[in-house]
């Protein structure tokens, strides 16, 4: 659905708006407080590089740094590394697909619906309150180790997020905004795609951010199942062998892939909410 | 000021812009709207006083058709623009898509500019809701609501909650733009003041039914109006010595 968020705000007047008390953070991204912000982390790495090479720490207990980079890199010629790498964010893209997807079409059709709400929403709460991992055995008897069941169990963890957020974001729209399209004799049609939808976007933007987390969250346990592919067979598989180089390398890979979910969400907030206050150019 | 509008026949009013007829609205058992009548002519301006809750803003609504009669008539515009105490925009959208809300295309685009130079934001078609003050955001509002060249402009207590010199921009500013566009005029307000400087007449509302009216003449009679104006709201002024 195409939704008129996108829109470009003059320049100059950005430029000329006093700078916000977020500035702060802003500072941090860049200029002297950027390069302070870094210096416990290069610490924390050389000093871990170093205790390594002294053999402070046991290399079965905790590779050096430089040691996990050429792990990393051998992988990657056995062309090992980018297919797992591959099949997992596969997995947790079809998961978030699915699950996002039928999130928020029940979070629509809910948040529209007294009669749906409450037709659905009690099972629907009824089913959340299960911790998504307390169904793992369950779903392996459902769908044995394959692909399907690492899907399901992403799709079910991300669900719910973007579900109560697109709920709680219809519902939330300024009343006197829904009058006022009445009033201008907007259709059913405008009413959803120029008011509702749009109000609705900060919160469901927000279930965005945290299925996002959840997502990784249930990649991980989903990949502990018996695999042959992805990053958590990559772990299990080095357990095996007591490979620690490859277990840290695969808990780095889970990092950084946290963070590129979390830029995700910020450039989606960044583009879809350029008329927030709090998602302004220039402020974050 | 060059305005792009429909050429219009300035002067003379064209028949009512609304008549009421027997209004009368109820929740429970209490009576709000008590068998009303009223007829605004095209081009004139009307205020209406009231104290809280004698069923000003009621009738209001029932005009706006926000709101269902109990029983009687309203012949009129079916959406009559109007202009509530909160500019209501749209933060998601720059201005010209809040005054255009509703209208597609270029068209809806141009008139909403010229709409925006028309209150005096020129050029401030592509700017967030947020990067204005109050009194331009009510100027918005305004804005969008002359852009449908309404017959009937129902203004709710629109500038009740600007600061002194903003309000006084705004009456002149509202007084030169419906000289121009010429709807009828329904002003709730509290403001006795606001509602001599505005309107050709005023009407003050009791216990949901029209109670008095006045025509607002000239200079001279308007302190005595006032006075009579506010005795009728229950604000007894000391007499002069």
């Amino acid at each position: 659905m195409s939704i008129d968020l996108v829109q470009t705000g003059s320049p100059a007047l950005e430029a000329a708006k006093p700078r916000s008390p977020r500035s702060s953070l802003l500072e941090l991204k860049s200029g002297r407080f950027f390069l302070i912000s870094w210096i416990v982390p290069v610490v924390a790495v050389v000093l871990w590089e170093a205790l390594s090479r002294a053999g402070l720490v046991a290399a079965q207990v905790l590779p050096a740094p430089s040691s996990v980079v050429l792990t990393a890199w051998n992988l990657i010629q056995q062309g090992r590394l980018l297919s797992d790498l591959g099949v997992s964010l596969l997995r947790a893209a079809a998961g978030l697909l699915i699950g996002g997807g039928i999130g928020f079409s029940l979070g629509v059709l809910i948040g529209f619906s007294r009669l749906a709400e409450a037709l659905l929403d009690r099972p629907i709460q009824m089913v959340r309150a299960i911790p998504f991992l307390a169904l793992l055995p369950m779903v392996i008897v459902w769908f044995g180790v394959d692909e399907t069941a690492k899907v399901f169990l992403v799709s079910l963890a991300v669900m719910f997020p973007i579900y109560i957020n697109t709920v709680l974001g219809i519902r939330q729209v300024d009343p006197k905004l829904l009058e006022l399209g009445r009033v201008i004799g907007l259709s059913n049609r405008e009413q959803i795609r120029r008011i509702i939808l749009p109000g609705a976007m900060p919160s469901i933007l927000n279930g965005v951010r945290y299925a996002l987390a959840v997502a990784w969250l249930a990649l991980v346990i989903a990949e502990t199942l018996a695999t042959t592919k992805g990053i958590g067979f990559l772990a299990m598989d080095a357990r095996e062998f007591l490979q620690t180089d490859v277990i840290v390398l695969t808990i780095v890979i889970y990092a950084l892939i946290g963070v590129g979910a979390d830029g995700l969400a910020r450039l989606l907030e960044h583009s879809l909410l350029a008329w927030h206050p709090n998602f302004a150019k220039g402020s974050r | 000021m060059s305005v792009a509008t429909v050429p219009r026949v300035s002067g003379t009013p064209i028949g009512p812009a609304v008549a009421v007829h027997g209004l009368k609205r109820q929740y429970g058992g209490r009576v709000v709207i008590d068998r009303l009548d009223l007829r605004i002519d095209r081009g004139e301006f009307v205020a209406l006083l009231g104290q809280s809750g004698c069923g000003k803003t009621t009738l209001l609504r029932a005009l706006a058709r926000l709101d269902l009669a109990d029983a009687g008539r309203i012949e009129g515009p079916l959406r009559p623009a109007v202009v509530f105490q909160e500019p209501r925009l749209l933060p998601w959208a720059p201005l010209h898509a809040n005054v255009a809300l509703g209208m597609e295309g270029p068209e809806g685009q141009r008139l909403a500019a010229a709409a925006l130079s028309e209150v005096g934001l020129v050029g401030r078609e592509n700017d967030w809701p947020r990067n204005l003050s109050g009194g331009q955001a009510q100027r918005v509002a305004l804005a969008r609501a002359l852009v449908r060249e309404p017959e009937l402009l129902l203004l709710d207590e629109p500038f009740a909650a600007l600061d002194a010199l903003t309000r006084i921009k705004m009456h002149l500013l509202i007084k030169e733009l419906v000289a121009r566009h010429r709807p009828g005029v329904l002003l709730v307000t509290h403001d006795v003041d606001e509602a001599i400087t505005l309107a050709d007449r005023i009407l003050v509302m009791k216990a949901g039914r029209i109670f008095a009216s006045y025509e607002v003449g000239a200079e001279v009679e308007r302190e005595r109006l006032r006075r009579d104006l506010l005795t009728e709201l229950g604000v007894e002024l000391p007499t002069a010595a």
